[in-house]
């Protein structure tokens, strides 16, 4: 159980430096061992707009940004007009009395006015730095702690500028001690230090444990992380990372690398995946191995860059014409993303076909913090049926360069499970084309004048029969809560964790029993284990970020079950946890089937 | 500048290698009398006489007539999606740099619908040879006005005759940072099998736009118009290291029009040249896979 559970919510302009106070609150608590979450609202905008970022930390499980604020650090004065009315009893406002007038606040709100420009010697960049001082002074943080992390940021500017930051730092740390009222609880320290990521490092990083050799991307929020962290590796781990003129062009040049043998992925968001698909359903026909993620944002079109949505489902499940077999997984968190990578290309080399990551903004661009042991790079690797030149075994054949009417080795044969080995250009004796016309077991077009029915359906049918052995290498979802709650709710991807601090609070707050089913996989469907769970429910509601309840729709073309109650949202922002918690009291009360709750940070 | 050594091409036994090594699994289903039949047998030719095997040869096409063509050849083949050729051919090359990469397809696939990825691919000056079957029509879809139709050609989507200007493949490349840029005919293979080698063995892009007749669907490109105009460079003391006079003769058309190497420069490196991930470790494809427990514990560290 958490004994503390305590946000913070920084708020001001683009360009203010929300990012780096953010960043040394983060780290701090999570070096104390404190589990973290960490979101930010921002918008398209790089210099002007507000920008608010949400910091929670606790002793307990953190799986969302939660519902409340404990200290609010308004930078500007837009940012307290927003803010201000979101604080209540027992919590505290911490802000420039110099520039910031405070307004109105509720009964039991902590004004803590900084006199910033005596404490910074009129320094106009030291501002945020007192602030944070303050702050982690009234949370019991020893000054040590913020100290080292001012020494780490500021370590290539020299002792000069460490020296000057961490006096504003105790100017700021002392007046809280000697002017304001600490909070009645101290952020503990663990023992043990934990590691910060953000979602779209995670997948990165799996990548980087999964062994991909070639990157590609296009820059576009909010995947761009992705390329980033790639691109900062990529010498010092042998990745070739590269930039393309279009999305068209990343998912037809990793394709290119990846029938080589290398594995190759690439990440984009709506938009960009919408230019992939025709090359995605190229990897389809060719039977090429890629992981590309979708890390979706509002849409449609250029929607809302900066905001999150869950609205590519059907974008992912129809991406490219005609039938052919793809694998769809909606990681539910950071350490999951990182973890799905590496599990995702095995089977995309094992099974030969295309897997796509439905990421979303709340995930990549959130920031969690995980213990560092379950980072393990040291995954499982299988590359499937593949043929590298190392394997020549027909070297010695009377035509080692394969030629004419020689059909010693059929790339597309048609086996058993519909798997066929995959033999890399450069080996010998194993010449085939890769063909995205149809094409016979040894990759001769049959869509021209070949045309035959009967080896349309037979090349159809081996590649789809593929997709019946996935099912047993996934684990199938669980339901997590007792099996004979009031309400089960069902959600996918990235709503996992804070549908799980709904159904905690359902029952700790409300008296309400509610159970929870989480879903990853998308393609294939666990559609058996899943009617098995829910015919059993007494009400199912279905959680998820977008307008139309495009999961909720695909659960019932799968099973056959219709949910009885929707939530959804699709405002840009993510769920917190009372949003959920209102709208299941609000269905079990009868009052309605579909909640759309209302964002109350204005963002 | 750093100075640029030939690649060097492996010669196998030649009691391995004949011409016929080079033939694919079935015969040509283009219209008898096509263009491409003879730039096909010049790529044969030239994979044979520069000595390079079939299974280290991966020769990479978009969609159309022309795109058919790695059915009909005994090398590693893709045939991919309309456009798309060089974007696959350049991530195949950089996935294996080992692999003698050669791109194939028509006007409308490369200059058309593959537009951006042809202007992309050569200012990387990446080390692929670009065959473009030039026949200034749309062909297997019966037809239409192309990016290389001249003004005023009556196609079947230009009835009344096309009003929008062509794009000029030559000196487009030859300012897109291409390093070699020459054009070939369908009627004068032997010297189009020396300008294909001529771009194998060039190290960077290398684009070969080929006058392929369309017998069927282009009335006004015939071997009939281009038999008497073709002008042979090499055969006219044409300097390729001289910028100006190549895009001079780039834009040369009418009574004569050049064929031949109209552009090239060694004094530059090609991307993989420049890529320090492919510096040593042989093809990216071939590695390792994973990483080492002091990367990881490097990785992780930055998160801590």
């Amino acid at each position: 159980m958490a004994t503390v559970d305590f946000s913070i919510g920084i708020g001001g302009e683009a360009g203010q430096g929300i990012a780096t106070p953010g960043d040394i609150l983060a780290r701090i608590f999570a070096r104390r061992g404190l589990n973290l979450n960490a979101y930010n609202a921002y918008q398209s905008i790089i210099r002007g707009g507000h920008t608010f970022l949400t910091i929670r930390a606790s002793d307990g499980p953190v799986r969302s940004m939660g519902d409340k604020l404990d200290v609010l650090i308004p930078l500007n004065q837009d940012a307290m007009n927003r803010h201000l009315r979101l604080m209540g009893t027992g919590t505290c406002v911490l802000f420039d009395v110099d520039k910031i007038k405070p307004g109105t606040a509720a009964e039991g709100v902590q004004l803590c006015p900084l006199p910033t420009k005596q404490l910074t010697t009129g320094n106009k960049l030291a501002g945020n730095t007192v602030a944070i001082a303050a702050t982690l002074q009234m949370l019991g943080v020893e000054f040590k702690a913020l100290e080292d992390a001012l020494t780490r940021i500021f370590k290539r500017k020299g002792d000069a500028v460490i020296t000057e930051n961490v006096g504003f730092a105790r100017a700021g740390y002392d007046y809280a001690t000697a002017n304001f009222k600490p909070f009645p609880f101290k952020a503990p320290d663990l023992g043990k230090g934990n590691a910060v990521l953000t979602g779209n490092m995670a997948l990165a990083m799996g990548g980087v444990a999964a062994g991909v050799k070639f990157y590609a991307a296009y820059p576009m929020s909010p995947s761009t992380g992705v390329l980033m962290y790639m691109a900062s590796h990529a010498q010092q781990l042998g990745i070739m990372v590269r930039q393309v003129e279009d999305e068209i062009g990343v998912m037809n040049m990793i394709i290119g690398a990846a029938q080589t043998g290398c594995r190759a992925m690439c990440a984009t968001s709506g938009g960009g995946f919408a230019l992939m698909t025709e090359a995605i359903g190229m990897a389809g026909m060719i039977e090429t191995p890629v992981v590309c993620i979708d890390v979706q944002r509002a849409g449609p079109a250029t929607g809302v860059p900066t905001k999150t949505e869950q609205g590519d489902l059907w974008q992912a499940l129809g991406a490219g014409q005609g039938d052919y077999p793809r694998l769809i997984v909606a990681p539910t968190d950071q350490l999951d993303a990182f973890r799905t990578i590496p599990e995702l290309f095995n089977l995309c080399d094992k099974f030969q076909c295309p897997g796509l990551v439905l990421s979303d903004l709340l995930i990549s661009e959130g920031t969690a913090s995980v213990d560092p042991k379950e980072l393990n790079f040291k995954t499982k690797i299988d590359r499937g049926e593949i043929i590298f030149p190392e394997a020549i075994v027909n070297g010695q054949a009377q035509n080692p360069f394969g030629g004419a009417n020689d059909n010693a080795y059929l790339r597309y044969k048609n086996t058993e499970s519909g798997i066929s080995p995959r033999a890399v250009p450069g080996v010998m004796g194993h010449i085939h084309v890769a063909a995205t016309d149809e094409h016979d077991e040894d990759g001769t077009l049959i869509s021209d004048e070949f045309t035959n029915p009967a080896k349309r359906r037979m090349m159809v049918e081996k590649r789809a029969r593929k997709m019946e052995a996935v099912l047993a290498d996934i684990v199938p979802p669980k339901l997590v809560g007792p099996e004979t709650a009031a309400v089960t709710l069902v959600g996918w991807g990235s709503t996992e964790g804070v549908i799980r601090e709904a159904v905690e609070k359902l029952a700790s707050e409300e008296g309400i029993v509610a159970n929870q089913l989480a879903i990853k996989w998308i393609v294939p469907f666990h559609a058996d284990e899943i009617s098995h769970l829910l015919v059993r429910s007494k009400k199912i509601i279905v959680v998820e970020n977008n307008h139309s309840g495009q999961f909720a729709r695909y659960l019932r073309s799968e099973t056959g079950i219709a949910a009885h109650g929707h939530i959804r949202k699709y405002d840009g922002e993510p769920f917190m946890p009372h949003h959920i918690i209102d709208a299941v009291k609000e269905q079990l009360a009868g009052k309605t089937e579909l909640s759309v709750p209302t964002h109350e940070i204005q963002v | 500048m750093s100075s640029i050594v030939e690649p060097t091409i492996t010669t196998t036994s030649v009691a391995a290698l004949v011409k016929d090594t080079y033939k694919g699994k079935i015969h040509p289903d283009w219209c008898p009398g096509c263009g491409d039949f003879s730039v096909l047998s010049a790529l044969q030719t030239a994979l044979f006489e520069l000595g390079l095997k079939p299974h280290e040869v991966l020769v990479v096409s978009g969609i159309g007539c022309s795109s058919n063509l790695p059915g009909y050849i005994n090398t590693y083949g893709m045939h991919t999606l309309h456009g798309r050729s060089l974007a696959v051919a350049t991530g195949a090359k950089l996935g294996n740099h080992e692999l003698k990469v050669i791109a194939t397809g028509g006007d409308g696939d490369g200059y058309g619908i593959g537009g951006n990825h042809f202007t992309h691919t050569m200012r990387r000056n990446i080390d692929l040879t670009y065959l473009v079957m030039d026949n200034q029509i749309y062909g297997l879809t019966t037809g239409q006005t192309s990016p290389t139709s001249r003004k005023g050609m009556k196609t079947k989507s230009t009835p009344h005759g096309n009003v929008e200007n062509p794009i000029n493949p030559i000196p487009l490349a030859i300012v897109g940072g291409a390093t070699y840029v020459a054009r070939g005919f369908s009627g004068k293979q032997k010297h189009l099998v020396e300008l294909i080698k001529g771009a194998i063995q060039h190290k960077g892009f290398s684009l070969v736009d080929i006058f392929s007749p369309c017998v069927t669907y282009n009335k006004d490109n015939t071997y009939q118009f281009f038999n008497p105009r073709v002008k042979i460079l090499e055969e006219q003391g044409h300097d390729t290291s001289d910028f100006h006079k190549a895009m001079g003769k780039g834009y040369e058309w009418g009574e004569e029009i050049p064929i031949g190497v109209f552009w090239k420069r060694t004094d530059l490196p090609s991307l993989e040249e420049h890529e320090p991930v492919l510096d040593e470790g042989g093809p990216l494809a071939f590695r390792k896979l994973g990483i080492s427990d002091e990367q990881a514990q490097l990785l992780v560290s930055e998160l801590l």
